[in-house]
């Protein structure tokens, strides 16, 4: 293990792209993920990358797309209102099978929302974004040193897979600080006959293009992008924590999902039996380790910074055999561990949240 | 002897635009700058959301489609992931001029190192025939039934004169390509926007003033003789600017 290093969680993402080998990032001033830019501007022309402040969050995901149509690694990094605005090139990205990196740095909502950290683009990130059949692959990292070592995989899959990867984060991993070492052993490289590289006038053009206008042209793209999604859901991930005799069942991501830790222990220490399931990856949702835990535990309960939107792929994983419950603070507002514990005692108790 | 053939940088897949519309035209110029200069297997089209929007499978280089008017900003990821590529844009008055504003405007105040070949021909023509924002004043469209009327939906917008403006943009011309004489200028001013990209000299704009003969409900002839009678006086031809030529003595 190499030393570990002081870091901001959204420097962690710049640093860990830059190990990954991403050498061209575009993006638009936002808080809070502006350090993610700020770092890029630094250190991308000392080693002969490209940081380019795009005029607007629409270009700068269009340019993500032509460097990724050109083979490069790209990447933009934004927040949740910035994330709405491109989603336009989102779409065309999945529908181009263009891989890259898109983060996330979420605040609250909807419209102008706040500043505050949130984890309310959870449907925007799940369910696609933009118009049109197609996914993300979507990352949820609780950690400084997940925020690294997500990026550097991130990269990974999306070359992969030929799909856009999001990296779910929110306003408080974004700005904090904690110790991170950034071994990130060795950068994959995928061939890209697909890419943009100029003919030489060896080979018949490439087009990277998402039209088509025969309805059973398109359909079959669909249809094969959909069978890549199947085998991707061979890479979920979930951390689970105290589950082996658990009971209640706390479901929940990202920072949301520290919050619950502590509320396992509490409750643990108050005898009841909880245990937490942390998604890793939210799309593929980790729907395996939620089913066996049905099996086993008497109810579920989804903590979330938003109204509640995981809560329906627990539903769903579930097959609603047992109670899903929500525990939810939204706006920016972050639910305390004794809130957690609470709304735990009173599914434990027989009530209802 | 070959007096006459296909440019090279042209694959053989028919042009599917109506009868009279210049696109082939100024397809042709294209394709025969890129031929010209030796370009094709370094070069990387952009296509735009418009009639144009099959360019892509007309042009022999490598091909991308943009959404609709950002164009210029795709073209900006590729330039910038290999600056040794050739890179243009290709574009109506709807994707250049109005969706895609912004992109434009801002490719040419970085003075990024591409080309855009822009058609204006007063009118959206793949949705049918909308009012675009280079309609005339007084011009009746689908969405402008009883004539464009200015003090309600304001002016064109003339992309050569704004663009020329900024610092940032290095060669701005305006060529149409209605008659023999306009379509040599047109080949021209094309030839030079992509020489000036393969110096390295930075951004070049060529804005072709074009017909629809479909949506503006003319015969192809008749609809040469509206554009000189009309499109010509509101936006005439010429070098908007080039920054390049002072530096070389020559203009």
């Amino acid at each position: 293990m190499s030393e570990k290093v002081l870091m901001k969680g959204n420097e962690a993402i710049a640093e860990a792209a830059i190990m990954a080998g991403c050498r061209h990032y575009f993006g638009y001033p936002i808080t809070p993920q502006t350090e993610i830019a700020a770092y890029m501007s630094k250190r991308m022309p000392k080693i002969g990358g490209v940081f380019l402040q795009a005029e607007s969050e629409i270009a700068a995901v269009n340019m993500v797309i032509g460097a990724a149509a050109a083979g490069k690694r790209a990447m933009t990094s934004s927040s949740s209102p910035g994330v709405s605005l491109k989603s336009e090139g989102l779409s065309y990205m999945a529908g181009c099978d263009l891989p890259a990196l898109i983060v996330n740095v979420q605040r609250g909502g909807p419209g102008l929302g706040g500043i505050q950290p949130s984890q309310s683009d959870y449907y925007q990130a799940t369910r696609g974004s933009g118009h049109g059949d197609y996914h993300l692959i979507v990352l949820a990292p609780d950690s400084v040193q997940e925020m690294a070592d997500l990026t550097f995989k991130g990269f990974d899959l999306a070359e992969e897979y030929r799909m856009p990867c999001m990296m779910l984060a929110d306003g408080t991993l974004g700005q904090m600080m904690e110790p991170v070492s950034l071994d990130m052993g060795d950068v994959k490289t995928h061939d890209k006959p697909w890419a943009l590289t100029g003919t030489q006038k060896k080979r018949p053009h490439n087009i990277v293009n998402s039209l088509a206008l025969e309805p059973q042209q398109l359909e079959q793209w669909n249809i094969e992008r959909f069978k890549r999604y199947d085998v991707l859901k061979k890479e979920a991930m979930a951390e689970t924590y105290r589950m082996e005799d658990a009971e209640y069942c706390i479901v929940a991501f990202g920072i949301a999902a520290r919050i619950s830790k502590n509320a396992v222990n509490a409750l643990r220490e108050k005898g009841i039996k909880a245990g937490l399931i942390r998604p890793i990856t939210l799309y593929p949702f980790p729907e395996e380790v939620i089913r066996e835990a049905a099996d086993r535990c008497k109810a579920f309960l989804s903590v979330e910074l938003s109204m509640g939107q995981m809560i329906d792929d627990v539903k769903l994983a579930s097959a609603c055999r047992r109670p899903v419950h929500l525990c939810s603070r939204t706006g920016g507002m972050i639910p305390t561990p004794d809130e957690v514990v609470a709304a735990t005692m009173k599914i434990a108790e027989g009530g209802n949240n | 002897m070959v007096v006459f053939e296909k440019p090279k940088a042209l694959t053989d897949t028919p042009f599917h635009y109506c009868p009279g519309c210049t696109h082939g035209i100024v397809h042709r110029l294209v394709a025969e700058a890129i031929d010209e200069l030796g370009i094709e297997g370094n070069t990387i089209g952009v296509a735009p959301v418009g009639c144009a929007v099959f360019a892509y499978n007309y042009f022999a280089c490598d091909m991308i489609e943009a959404a609709h008017g950002r164009a210029p900003a795709v073209a900006t990821g590729v330039k910038r992931a290999d600056s040794s590529k050739i890179v243009f844009t290709y574009q109506g008055d709807g994707d250049l001029a109005s969706i895609g504003t912004a992109e434009t405007v801002h490719s040419a105040a970085r003075g990024e190192n591409i080309t855009i070949i822009f058609i204006n021909n007063a009118i959206y023509g793949m949705t049918g025939g909308q009012m675009a924002p280079t309609s005339l004043p007084g011009q009746i469209t689908q969405t402008s039934p009883y004539g464009r009327d200015v003090d309600t939906v304001g002016y064109p917008v003339k992309i050569a004169e704004m663009l020329s403006t900024l610092d940032g943009a290095g060669y701005i011309e305006r060529v149409a390509v209605n008659n023999v004489k306009n379509v040599r200028n047109a080949k021209k001013a094309i030839k030079k926007a992509f020489q000036n990209q393969v110096e390295g000299k930075g951004f070049s704009l060529v804005e072709v003033v074009s017909t629809c003969p479909t949506n503006w409900g003319l015969t192809p002839e008749k609809a040469l003789e509206w554009l000189e009678e009309n499109m010509l006086p509101y936006y005439p031809l010429g070098v908007y600017k080039d920054k390049f030529a002072d530096k070389e003595g020559e203009k």
